[in-house]
């Protein structure tokens, strides 16, 4: 496989989870803001849920990256066999 | 009035990051046509598979479930559990291992080798046509939407633009990034993107659901506060009158679930793409039922926040008299007539030229079912979490885009351009051909976009038209991988037939309560369906009846194939591939049991 769509992904959500959660702890006790989400801080929570759904990613996509860069060059797949056609 | 913030713009701004760094990462490996149109044939399943539902869950799906969700209750949900789960079941246990083993390249191709060039040309030139359009329609859609949330107001207007451009400059913008992005990395680069969106979707909606229903008192607060008739997907479904969507149970089995559904999700060349990139059979076995496990939960993402939204309390005009410190404030929340005629969060529609709510004929308020999920966005989300809200939505609109891009450069550069009009090219020149394809289906689906505005009719009538030619394309794939006998004559007139069929039945027909023609009975009104769903089912199936009889007939009139060309197209004449490696909890029919279970559980739970 070319690339690991597992990275790019666990990237961009560790990064929106970041950013919701920060803005989050910054406006914590904010009651206006959070009127809407029935005084929820709904940045903080779920920033936290998406840092760690990215993170899971990341850590997925590394460790299968790392075991594919020990493994001896893969033999010639089901795929590539029939190119011909 | 939205009131976005640089957290919402960079949530935003974070998502066309990444999306465009994708495609450019993607770039270097496009190496051959394979490579492009095919993603390589090389990705493995759960991608696939998760890119086989959302290349379906595209916004107007996201919407328009929450539409009808509002409309018409849980009922809404057959659309997953008959219209979805059984086909996706079938389609990976019985067809994919034809579409996948014959090595076609395309839908249409696999047409060719199992019928004949006619068969491929016919459905090649219409599936092209219709994808073009279909992108165009989810442009168009999305600029609207745009328009109507505000979105780039704020933007417009510290930039001193005229917001008149709002339209065009949305419409431009996310033709812009599709473009690259397939350009760059093919159907590889959109699979990607709609993975990236299933997860941006759960992002920005569950928080929206569990936000909503804990407003609303859960789930017995719901039930308290909806008509009981909508928290029911099956009772009174066996009769027209006693049911939201006045369908009777005959019309939903065989028409959503037989024939519509199957229709789409066994034929249709923009979800199949992606099961045909899966690494190898097995894979490729997978990836609908894969895809069938989050379409089972899924109504609870899109089909809830929609009927939350009808059950709130509709906001009124209030004044609260408060006193502060001895002084008697007077705080007045003033609600437009469009919101206070509305029900819940749902808006009335509103007459462009009077201003004043549109009436239906027994004098209620037409309601704008398609501002449910959006309205639901803006009610309960603090900026922050609105951007991510918003992202999901622009995402769905993009990647429901994207997929029918690269499903046309596909068929419009193999089964357009290599079979009629330059064959024996190099793998090069293909590859040259299907990437200015990307941009010739752009600049057509934004023409489609300009002609939505102005007529108005043309979104109704273009999926009118659709339906006339996809309804009975499931009898023609059924008969051809499972009856040997079927030939490619008989197979192209029962094509024409069953779309005849199709236009006749709606000419013939009208739903109760509309004036003949869009909604039917342009020709003569012969019938009277309770509901246009009603119309709609029973329109699929006479064009299936049409073509699968056609079919019959012809074939039987004509030469039959030798059996020797049809091994690997044909059920009866493929061997059995050896699976005995496989531990029995592995095998795709494992899977498609447990699902199956799964879905019938979900079903009487919400009887």
């Amino acid at each position: 496989m070319s690339l690991d769509l597992r990275i790019p992904m666990g990237m961009m959500f560790t990064l929106v989870g970041v950013i919701l959660a920060a803005f989050g702890l910054a406006t914590n006790g904010n009651e206006k803001l959070y009127a809407p989400s029935l005084g929820i801080n709904a940045n903080l929570w779920w920033g936290l849920v998406l840092l760690a759904f990215g993170l899971t990613m990341l850590l997925l996509g590394r460790r299968s990256q790392k075991r594919l860069a020990k493994l001896p060059p893969e033999p010639v797949g089901d795929g590539d066999a029939r190119r011909g056609h | 009035m939205l009131n976005l913030t640089s957290v919402d713009w960079l949530i935003m701004l974070l998502y066309f990051v990444f999306v465009l760094g994708i495609g450019f990462a993607l770039k270097r490996y496009m190496k051959t046509s394979k490579d492009f149109f095919q993603a390589g044939r090389a990705l493995p399943a759960w991608i696939c598979g998760l890119a086989f539902i959302s290349a379906n869950l595209g916004a107007q799906e996201v919407i328009g479930m929450g539409a009808s969700g509002a409309k018409y209750g849980l009922e809404t949900a057959h659309f997953y559990g008959i219209g979805a789960i059984p086909a996706m079941i079938f389609v990976g246990i019985f067809m994919m291992p034809f579409y996948y083993g014959s090595k076609a390249r395309s839908v249409p191709e696999f047409l060719r080798m199992r019928f004949d060039e006619k068969t491929r040309a016919l459905n090649a030139c219409s599936f092209a046509v219709m994808t073009v359009f279909s992108s165009g329609i989810s442009m168009y859609a999305m600029a609207r939407l745009i328009q109507a949330l505000h979105v780039f107001d704020g933007l417009f207007n510290s930039l001193g633009w005229n917001p008149d451009g709002i339209f065009t400059f949305s419409i431009c913008l996310s033709a812009l990034i599709v473009l690259l992005y397939i350009f760059l990395g093919g159907l590889t680069s959109a699979i990607y993107n709609e993975v990236l969106q299933f997860f941006l979707i759960i992002a920005g909606f569950l928080p929206l659901v569990l936000i909503g229903l804990r407003n609303i008192g859960g789930w017995s607060g719901l039930k308290a506060s909806v008509p009981v008739q909508y928290m029911h997907e099956w009772k009174g479904v066996a009769h027209a009158s006693t049911n939201p969507m006045g369908i009777e149970i005959i019309g939903l089995g065989m028409g959503l679930g037989f024939v519509l559904g199957s229709g789409y999700w066994c034929t249709d060349f923009l979800v199949i793409q992606t099961a045909m990139a899966s690494k190898n059979m097995e894979s490729a076995r997978r990836v609908p039922l894969i895809a069938a496990i989050p379409k089972m939960v899924f109504p609870f993402l899109v089909i809830l926040p929609g009927l939350i939204a009808i059950g709130l309390p509709t906001p009124h005009t209030t004044t609260v008299v408060s006193t502060v410190n001895g002084a008697i404030i007077h705080e007045t929340t003033v609600v437009s007539p469009q919101v206070e005629q509305g029900r819940g969060l749902v808006p009335a529609k509103i007459n462009p030229v009077t201003g004043k709510p549109m009436l239906t004929a027994s004098g209620e308020p037409l309601l704008d079912y398609d501002m449910a999920t959006p309205n639901m966005l803006l009610h309960f989300f603090p900026t922050g979490i609105l951007g991510l809200g918003l992202t999901a939505l622009l995402a769905s609109f993009m990647s429901g885009m994207a997929g029918n891009v690269t499903a046309f450069n596909t068929v419009f550069t193999y089964d357009l351009y290599q079979s009629y009009i330059h064959k024996g090219g190099s793998d090069k020149h293909y590859m040259a051909v299907g990437r200015w394809a990307t941009v010739g289906g752009i600049l057509l689906s934004i023409a489609t976009a300009y002609a939505a505005i102005n007529f108005n009719n043309i979104m109704d009538t273009l999926q009118l038209v659709f339906s006339f030619v996809n309804a009975p394309l499931f009898a023609t794939f059924l008969l051809g991988m499972f009856w040997k006998r079927a030939t490619g004559h008989a197979a192209f007139t029962g094509l024409i037939a069953g779309t005849a069929t199709a236009m006749l039945h709606h000419g013939l027909t009208l739903p109760i309560e509309a004036r003949p023609g869009i909604h039917g009975g342009w020709i003569a009104v012969l019938h009277h369906y309770p509901s246009d769903m009603a119309q709609n089912f029973w329109t699929a199936i006479f064009a299936f009846g049409a073509n699968f009889v056609v079919t019959v007939f012809v074939s039987y009139c004509t030469k039959a194939r030798p059996e020797s060309e049809l091994v690997g197209l044909v059920h009866s004449l493929t061997p059995k591939p050896d699976r005995a490696h496989i531990v029995w909890w592995k095998k795709p029919e494992a899977l498609a049991v447990a699902i199956l279970l799964g879905a019938i559980a979900l079903n009487i739970f919400f009887y």
